[in-house]
């Protein structure tokens, strides 16, 4: 197990070298971070005064090695823009993220395995048809588009919710939640459901195969044989089983939001550090978009082994081998 | 005797299914698998005829009038020439014509670069089902970075890269989506390399193109096709998401997603057919592609032939 762990960490960090060496390149290629920095009446004197701050004079590969060097001891450099940390940036803005792609995971998975459980047992059923075609209508919908609908629902037409920001926060020792306010709820929601429908359409899905493929095994039919109640196996037998996949799906999917967040929250005026890449990218602050993809590459690694482990104690079959990535 | 003449009147049994009339007929024996079809050759339909289709030519700058700009569904021009059913959008371009050009440029993109990734994708997975060994190992050990990396997250960056422009965007939507083919086609390939008419055509000493590309591919062909089918729609999507973002195509050939873009400015202000139509022909031709794209994979299945 541990030999296991280790070994995917090694991974990760390959996998993060590689990263940052192509988007360092990469950016290196297509602008001058200076012309972005500079006055427009900055004189040449000044420029050259900007790319010895930042090392920019140096040829690309010393700049890289630096760059190693410093991150080896986990500083990322400074953003082009503000001249504040790059990492420090990421993780001011990532509580904002992480605590709206959670909302929305809880939302997906308490209303999706209820409905795909219910599509799962009656599968003839015109509800169940009902909720699988609106499931296909769930991920068949953009993303994007779906937010900009419920604003206009929602914030323009009704007036109901504020259209974009994040509300009042609470600080809960270093994080802020917005979860403990009114404001702050009436602000999540929005962004929270859009992420929501088409995570909500998948869970469906797999709760529903899941729970088909389950409901003809013997353990049920041993269950119903000794007498039990109905609500006590499809509780305890039917959906501790079919719980492997839905922690799969809902695990690796954690990932996608987080990524995806990048759109929900350029609709939403959402200060999470999505909104960050996509300003950061536009702006060429290389320091910044290196350090989020390191950062998200790591995070997603992470959530891989989680998801492995959790798999391995749900499911006492599955053993973890070394050998084995 | 009566039992003799009507056995003798039974008809002979007719000819023996061929595998395509299979597929036709259990594939329009579901009616939202029609549905799906109609949707897909009506959104394909309008992309190819759009110049002729199209009230007005979107692109055609001279020809718009300022004063045309945001009127709402159903409105005349100031001119009285043109009835714009669909309203008209932040530039004065007829939105309806706009739909129709935008659909044009969503289809031929995510078309292109499926394609594109199919080939690819399925070369590089049947390859590396059919020498092993190293090159097995390094081709799959490429395929699980990349797939490790949410699509858009590839797509957004490599866009900053290359810079905007359709063939730019291709370019990004090719590098997302070929690893899903290449672990689809090898997964396929190994199973049919283990058979005996590959074992055939290595012993008439064929060279391995031909036994790769002839003997093998056909062969692993429909698993292949049921996900490009699927990945379409996820093209699409992903097209219009980048172009949403303002990454995707440039401005002067709108998609479906930066036409949706375009409205949004002007969502506040209550002007809501500028998003709302495109995001409606956006949804539908993803909606029919899925839903052909989900039957195709159940009547294609081996599993499923009785």
């Amino acid at each position: 197990m541990l030999a296991y762990i280790i070994r995917r960490l090694l991974q990760a960090v390959l996998v993060m070298g590689v990263m940052s060496g192509l988007v360092f390149v990469g950016l290196y290629v297509i602008g001058d971070p200076v012309s972005m920095m500079a006055s427009p009446e900055a004189t040449e004197l000044d420029r050259e005064a900007i790319r010895a701050t930042f090392g920019l004079d140096k040829p690309l590969w010393q700049q890289y090695a630096v760059f190693m060097s410093h991150a080896v001891r986990l500083d990322f450099g400074k953003s082009f823009l503000t001249g504040q940390p790059a990492m420090g940036l990421i993780l001011e803005r990532m509580p904002a993220t992480l605590e709206l792609a959670c909302v929305a995971m809880l939302v997906s998975a308490g209303v999706g395995v209820p409905l795909g459980l219910w599509a799962g047992l009656k599968p003839q059923a015109l509800s169940s048809r009902a909720i699988m075609t609106g499931s296909v209508l769930g991920f068949s919908l953009p993303n994007f588009w779906v937010g900009l609908m419920l604003i206009m629902v929602f914030a323009v037409a009704l007036g109901w919710l504020p259209a974009g920001g994040r509300g009042r926060t609470v600080m809960v020792g270093p994080l802020g939640l917005s979860v403990l306010t009114l404001d702050g709820w009436q602000r999540l929601i929005l962004p929270a459901l859009t992420i929501a429908a088409a995570k909500t359409a998948l869970i469906i899905r797999v709760t529903r195969a899941a729970t088909r493929e389950a409901l003809p095994m013997d353990y049920i039919k041993f269950a119903r044989a000794k007498g039990l109640r109905w609500s006590r196996i499809l509780g305890v037998h039917l959906l501790k089983n079919i719980l492997i996949p839905i922690v799969t799906v809902s695990g690796l999917e954690f990932g996608q939001v987080v990524a995806f967040a990048v759109v929900t929250e350029t609709i939403f005026a959402w200060p999470g550090m999505g909104k960050l890449l996509l300003d950061s990218i536009i702006t060429l602050d290389r320091p910044v978009v290196v350090a989020y993809l390191i950062l998200i590459v790591f995070f997603l690694v992470m959530l891989n082994l989680v998801v492995d482990i959790l798999y391995s104690v749900l499911d006492p079959r599955v053993r973890l081998q070394a050998g084995k990535a | 005797m009566s039992d003799t003449v009507l056995a003798n009147a039974a008809p002979p049994l007719p000819p023996p299914e061929t595998p395509w009339q299979r597929i036709r007929r259990e594939f329009l024996a579901s009616r939202l698998a029609v549905l799906g079809l109609v949707l897909l050759l009506l959104a394909v339909g309008v992309a190819v005829f759009a110049p002729w289709l199209s009230p007005q030519n979107p692109y055609d700058i001279g020809k718009l009038d300022i004063f045309d700009s945001k009127l709402p569904p159903g409105s005349t021009s100031a001119d009285g020439s043109l009835r714009h059913w669909l309203g008209t959008d932040g530039q004065a371009r007829d939105l309806l014509s706009a739909i129709f050009y935008g659909l044009r440029t969503s289809l031929l993109v995510s078309g292109v670069s499926v394609a594109a990734a199919l080939a690819i994708g399925s070369l590089v997975g049947l390859a590396a089902a059919y020498f092993g060994g190293w090159i097995d190992a390094l081709l799959m050990r490429i395929v699980d970075i990349q797939l490790s990396f949410p699509a858009i997250l590839v797509a957004l960056i490599l866009l900053a890269l290359l810079g905007k422009g359709v063939d730019k965007i291709i370019i990004a939507l090719v590098v997302v989506q070929w690893a899903y083919f290449a672990r689809a086609a090898r997964g396929a390939a190994l199973v049919e390399r283990a058979k005996e008419y590959v074992e055939a055509a290595q012993c008439m000493a064929l060279g391995w193109p031909r036994v790769l590309l002839r003997h093998m591919l056909p062969n692993c062909l429909p698993p292949l096709i049921v996900i490009a089918t699927i990945d379409l729609a996820h093209a699409i999507a992903l097209e219009s998401t980048l172009s949403f973002l303002g990454v995707g195509v440039p401005v002067t050939e709108p998609s479906l997603g930066m036409l949706i873009a375009n409205g949004f400015e002007f969502l506040l202000s209550g002007h809501y057919w500028i998003s709302f139509f495109p995001g409606i022909a956006l949804a539908l031709a993803i909606v029919g592609i899925n839903l052909v794209g989900d039957h195709l994979r159940d009547v294609l299945n081996p599993r499923n032939v009785h």
